[in-house]
């Protein structure tokens, strides 16, 4: 990465630093305190929105290591999710564990579940892998729903209480968007924090050309299934902290489109990379909210559309979405933020 | 005995759609290289497809046969031409987006738009009394589905053996650079082979909406033919049609003898997903398949 004019590494310690000038420092905490000022100036509706927003980034961090570093294609990121928040919710409710027990168990299990189904990646790829991965949502999805009813609830769910600490439940979507946001916030230090060591370069490597990778010694074997394990591991958090928002888990909460979506976001925002994991994430967020708003209204001035406009409308403008991104920006969002930076990089001389 | 026969005579009408289902899908992975997705989405338009003449129009099978298969054709042209023309040369990953996103949203979306996402059924359209051979019942709707699947795949067998352009595709499929340097338009061949897994997708629509019913849920069991494709190999079209009829076969079978042995059943639906992860894990190029060798 080209460093601003005037900037120079003089010790190891700066050349590994993420941030680096005085200006990114700035930047940085100005955002953190505006993230974590919001709830006292923004409505509910709003607060929903960025909840659902800092869930969708901790998710889309989790695909983006697993499909947009290591090239394992997962189709199956709803499927780990609802391992995720069921798990939690059965350890609340059933076991009685407290929500911030239930939260790592129910992350290691969604990466226990992800390792199983990521077996079959061990002999194949591309196409064949998302076969295997849709293949786990549904077998998933049908356990939750006709076998294990009697911890899962089948077609009902089951409450997964609001997490509690120090004794204050936190009910209220503004103290419920603070821990939201402090998972996201965590989520992406150790997403930036994975891809650029060793395991991230490993997992580059395998992404680029597995064959390759492999003669130059990197484990694939291992490094594989720990792309998956890990990828499974945010979506196993995502989906708990997404159940425990709507205090019940159900299988409708974790759509097999869903899945769809999170690949999608991270088409819009720009693949392999972890800004545009949060790019993708917020710019789909915001676009449901575009369609919430824009359906009633088309469905007031084109009658014949009728009563399903918003359903329809919701997955016709993310497909298209999605599809000029693949044909007129393939590198996504965050390569327009890139662009942005290195226009202020360096500013005034732009050559 | 007699109900072994009767689930293998209902697992053959239900392989024989999911064959024409994955036909599509391999000419389609044999002329372009790309994995289309959103073939199960196809298959669901062409159900409503076949509402919308049957139904709505009031014309007769053969006229409303001819005239969703003429829509299909349009509509695997558009498809070609927007959404995938575009992709040429772009990483395997970018295209299979692109068929995803074609399928889940752009192709479920104008069925919810167009017909309401309702469910839908050609009642009294498609004769439904079922022919007595001893003691198994055969419905109507399996030997229409019999016919017309003998009807295309023989169009096809034709087609690739002397129409020129059927040669051309063949050439294609092996070589595209060669193919390309003997001075055949590579781009036609892209289109056509969209052009026909339409024309087959649309087919298995019409036949599984007059056994069943139309509703967006019948993208499902596109997804359930992959099943077929992988078991028969990506790329062999009389593999498709042998595991399809396994398939079928093995999914009826599952629904009569392997549901009373789970809690509440519903193996049915997701067995082909089982299936799948099995010839994943053991044999991934397929019965059929061309075995894939890679060197660096």
């Amino acid at each position: 990465m080209s460093l601003a004019s005037g900037t120079f590494n003089q010790s190891y310690a700066q050349d590994i630093a993420i941030l680096r000038t005085r200006t990114q420092r700035v930047i940085l905490l100005a955002f953190l305190a505006l993230l974590f000022t919001c709830p006292l100036f923004l409505n509910d509706i709003w607060l929903h929105i960025m909840i659902m927003i800092g869930i969708s980034v901790i998710s889309a961090h989790g695909l983006n290591i697993l499909t947009g570093y290591c090239g394992q294609i997962s189709m199956g990121h709803a499927a780990f999710m609802a391992v995720g928040g069921f798990t939690s919710a059965i350890l609340c409710t059933k076991v009685g564990f407290s929500f911030w027990a239930a939260l790592p168990c129910a992350a290691l299990f969604a990466g226990l579940v992800g390792l199983v189904f990521g077996l079959p990646s061990l002999r194949i790829k591309g196409f064949y892998l998302i076969m295997a991965t849709i293949s786990a949502y549904f077998i998933i999805s049908w356990l939750v729903h006709f076998q294990l009813t009697d911890l899962t609830g089948g077609v009902f769910g089951l409450p997964a209480p609001k997490p509690e600490i120090f004794g204050t439940v936190l009910r209220s979507k503004a103290s419920y968007y603070y821990l939201v946001m402090i998972m996201a916030c965590l989520a992406t230090v150790v997403a930036i924090n994975i891809v650029r060591s060793r395991v991230g370069r490993a997992f580059i490597a395998i992404r680029d050309n597995d064959l390759a990778a492999e003669v130059m010694g990197i484990n694939i074997w291992a490094y594989k299934l720990l792309a998956f394990f890990i990828g499974c591991v945010f979506a196993g958090v995502a989906g708990s902290l997404l159940a425990h928002y709507y205090a019940w888990a159900s299988i409708e909460l974790f759509p097999f489109i869903d899945s769809v979506w999170y690949l999608g976001m991270l088409i819009v925002g720009g693949m392999g990379n972890t800004t545009g994991a949060i790019l993708g994430a917020v710019a789909f967020r915001l676009l449901d909210y575009l369609v919430i708003i824009l359906a009633p209204i088309i469905a007031r001035d084109f009658p014949a559309v009728g009563p399903q406009a918003s359903a329809s409308l919701s997955l016709i403008i993310r497909g298209l979405v999605i599809i000029v991104f693949l044909i007129f920006e393939p590198r996504g969002l965050a390569h327009g933020w890139g662009l942005i930076k290195a226009y202020f990089r360096l500013w005034p001389f732009s050559h | 005995m007699t109900q072994f026969l009767q689930l293998g005579i209902i697992g053959v009408s239900l392989g024989i759609v999911y064959a024409l289902i994955a036909i599509g899908f391999v000419i389609i992975l044999k002329c372009s290289q790309a994995f289309n997705i959103a073939q199960g989405h196809i298959v669901m338009i062409g159900g409503y497809i076949g509402f919308t003449f049957l139904v709505m129009g009031g014309l007769p099978l053969w006229a409303a046969l001819l005239a969703a298969i003429a829509t299909a054709m349009l509509m695997g042209l558009l498809i070609e031409r927007l959404c995938l023309r575009p992709m040429v040369g772009q990483p395997v990953l970018a295209v299979v987006m692109m068929t995803i996103a074609l399928g889940f949203s752009i192709l479920e979306g104008l069925a919810i738009l167009i017909w309401g996402g309702q469910y839908k059924t050609y009642s009294g359209v498609i004769p439904t009394e079922p022919i007595r051979l001893g003691e198994i019942y055969i419905p109507a709707a399996t030997v229409i589905a019999l016919i017309l699947a003998a009807i295309v795949v023989a169009v096809l067998m034709l087609f690739f053996r002397y129409a020129k352009i059927g040669l051309a595709m063949r050439a294609t499929a092996e070589d595209e650079q060669v193919a390309q340097a003997a001075g055949i338009r590579v781009t036609t061949v892209y289109a056509l082979s969209w052009i026909i897994a339409c024309v087959t997708g649309v087919v298995a629509g019409i036949l599984l909406g007059g056994e069943a019913g139309v509703s967006p849920y019948l993208a499902d069991i596109g997804l359930k033919a992959f099943a077929v494709v992988l078991l028969g190999g990506l790329n062999s079209i009389g593999g498709a049609i042998v595991a399809g009829i396994m398939v079928g076969v093995a999914e009826s079978m599952a629904a009569a003898y392997l549901d009373p042995l789970t809690t509440r059943g519903g193996l049915a639906t997701i067995f082909p997903f089982i299936i799948i992860i099995i010839v994943l894990v053991i044999r991934p190029y397929g019965l059929f398949g061309t075995r894939r060798i890679e060197r660096i």
